[in-house]
């Protein structure tokens, strides 16, 4: 669409920059405060210059962490993306049942995400949840809260049940904006359904799945509560992610600038990547 | 080799999504003497001696009503300050649009836990701490940007015709905005307004650090009897199944738009 130039539309954008901003930049000065000064209390503040980002850098503990964070959104992409794919294009397109999935599927992206957590606690529970019972029933050796291997397991199997649902979602809504025409065109042609899915749904769907792989990245790089009810970051500190990890260090040792640190390091990292996808996902729209 | 029928995946998915909310359902039935005493599929001694105690006890039941009204304040703010941004950045260029736009769109990026205690400061030292308003303004800052960014994708659908036809018809902007063009976006509203309630009712961790008791919402409520009074499990499961009634009632209403709404309207 053509747009009109008209400085006046600032007007428009005002409140939302009005309301944002405050929440965004006074914040965000805090933050960046904190990670250049040390503090002993009484509101007396110590110039630390980039102490905090090389120490922060440098740990261990941040490296860890980050890697654990990495592994985790690559896994659960892997997962994710291809199962949400099939779910969607084995859906129902029309009749009563579509209204029925749809509602169900979008169910789990409802629950509050402590509730989440919490349900797969008691879910996953060896002696008594459903599932820990059930597996261990079976002969396999199952406690989420003791082997690093089934705390991870759990994790992933958790973020897998919560937010496939939206990248379903997504594809859906890119496999219904496809014409009938085009599929009555293949059918012609005699073509497999592989064929229809790789020269006639995949690239209609490379938008959606754009979206889709930004919203799960971005998320799942945040994801600080389902972990944090489901295993505390255990055992040990084998699912200790970014966002837990960040706050035990600013609100349970209270270290404000290493904690403020990485807080910006964190943001700088998601921003880059998002911003490397958005700018992608653009260049693809113009073309 | 065996052709699985159609219904085959969709059907198994949907198992795989009910199994937990089966396990919750279930519990919240038990007794903590049944629950503790081990594995059953079906509740033995059916009680609902778990929902009673939440219906009756303030702490528990003020917990709803506490997230209901921080979700709502939320919802109707970040929808009127994003509808004329949304449509601003729809039809018109200006200086620096597309640079603000990002911007925005990056504070949908910005981790929560990063935030928590520079928020409670701020919101501490304007005297909002525990209000639900505070809750509410917090959560802006992911909400407005998404809010704009749906609005923007259903505006841009509109032809442009429609805008100029009205303004020929002698319609101020303001008049035009809000007796044609809202509504006729009214879909694209929903699906906004969907998100918003989606994003502020399940956010935790921000609503947490900004609440102590008279806006502590359901889900800190829950943490807290889950460390403190043992666990009691039941009673969690109920308190847990009682969330889930506030997002099923929101996507039966827009269940026809949720499709298009996830594609963010862009499609």
């Amino acid at each position: 669409m053509n747009k009109t130039v008209n400085q006046k539309a600032w007007w428009l954008v005002t409140p939302v920059l009005v309301l944002v901003a405050f929440n965004a930049f006074i914040p965000l000065m805090t933050v960046v405060n904190y990670s250049l000064q040390e503090t002993f209390g009484n509101n007396e503040f110590f110039w630390e210059g980039v102490t905090w980002f090389e120490q922060v850098l440098k740990s261990e503990r941040f490296h860890a962490s980050f890697l654990r964070q990495l592994l985790f959104t690559g896994m659960i992409l892997v997962i994710e993306v291809p199962l949400g794919i099939c779910v969607a294009l084995t859906m129902p397109r029309k009749g009563p049942w579509v209204s029925v999935c749809l509602i169900l599927m979008a169910l789990p992206l409802l629950i509050p995400w402590n509730v989440v957590g919490a349900m797969w606690n008691i879910f996953a529970l060896p002696d008594i949840g459903l599932l820990g019972y059930t597996l261990n029933s079976m002969g396999f050796d199952y406690n989420f809260t003791q082997q690093p291997v089934s705390a991870w397991m759990t994790t992933v199997v958790m973020d897998v049940w919560h937010w496939t649902s939206l990248v379903v979602l997504l594809c859906y809504a890119g496999l219904c904006s496809i014409p009938d025409d085009y599929y009555q065109a293949a059918r012609i042609d005699g073509a497999s359904p592989w064929a229809v899915f790789r020269y006639i749904q995949l690239p209609k769907l490379k938008r959606v799945l754009t979206i889709a792989i930004l919203l799960r990245f971005m998320d799942s790089f945040m994801i600080y509560t389902e972990p944090f009810v489901l295993t505390g970051g255990g055992p040990g500190n084998t699912t200790t992610f970014l966002s837990i990890d960040l706050v035990k260090i600013a609100l349970g040792q209270f270290d404000l600038g290493p904690a403020a640190a990485m807080s910006l390091i964190y943001f700088l990292i998601v921003l880059l990547i998002c911003w490397a996808f958005y700018t992608i996902m653009m260049r693809n729209e113009e073309q | 080799m065996v052709r699985l029928p159609k219904w085959f995946i969709p059907t198994l998915y949907i198992v795989f999504l009910m199994l937990p909310i089966y396990g919750l359902l279930s519990m919240s039935f038990k007794t903590t003497n049944e629950i503790l005493g081990g594995f059953s599929f079906f509740p033995q001694e059916f009680t609902l001696e778990n929902y009673v105690k939440i219906f009756t006890d303030p702490t528990w039941y003020n917990g709803y009503i506490n997230s209901l009204i921080y979700v709502v304040i939320n919802t109707v703010i970040s929808i009127s300050v994003a509808l004329p941004a949304a449509y601003a950045f729809s039809r018109y260029k200006f200086l620096g649009d597309k640079h603000l736009f990002f911007w925005l769109l990056t504070n949908r990026m910005a981790p929560p836990a990063v935030f928590a205690l520079p928020f409670f400061q701020l919101y501490s030292a304007i005297n909002l701490f525990d209000t639900h308003i505070a809750v509410a303004l917090a959560h802006c800052l992911f909400n407005i940007p998404l809010a704009v960014w749906i609005l923007e994708g259903f505006m841009s659908g509109i032809p442009k015709e429609l805008d100029e036809t009205a303004y020929l018809d002698g319609y101020s902007f303001w008049r035009f905005f809000l007796r044609i063009f809202v509504p006729t976006i009214a879909a694209g509203i929903g699906v906004a307004a969907f998100f918003c309630f989606m994003y502020s009712w399940v956010e935790l961790l921000l609503a947490k650090t900004l609440t102590s008791v008279d806006a502590k919402p359901i889900a800190a409520t829950m943490t807290r009897t889950a460390s403190t009074s043992g666990y009691e499990l039941g009673l969690l499961a109920a308190a847990g199944s009682l969330t889930l009634i506030p997002g099923a009632f929101v996507i039966y209403f827009v269940r026809n738009y949720i499709a298009k709404g996830f594609a963010l309207g862009r499609v």
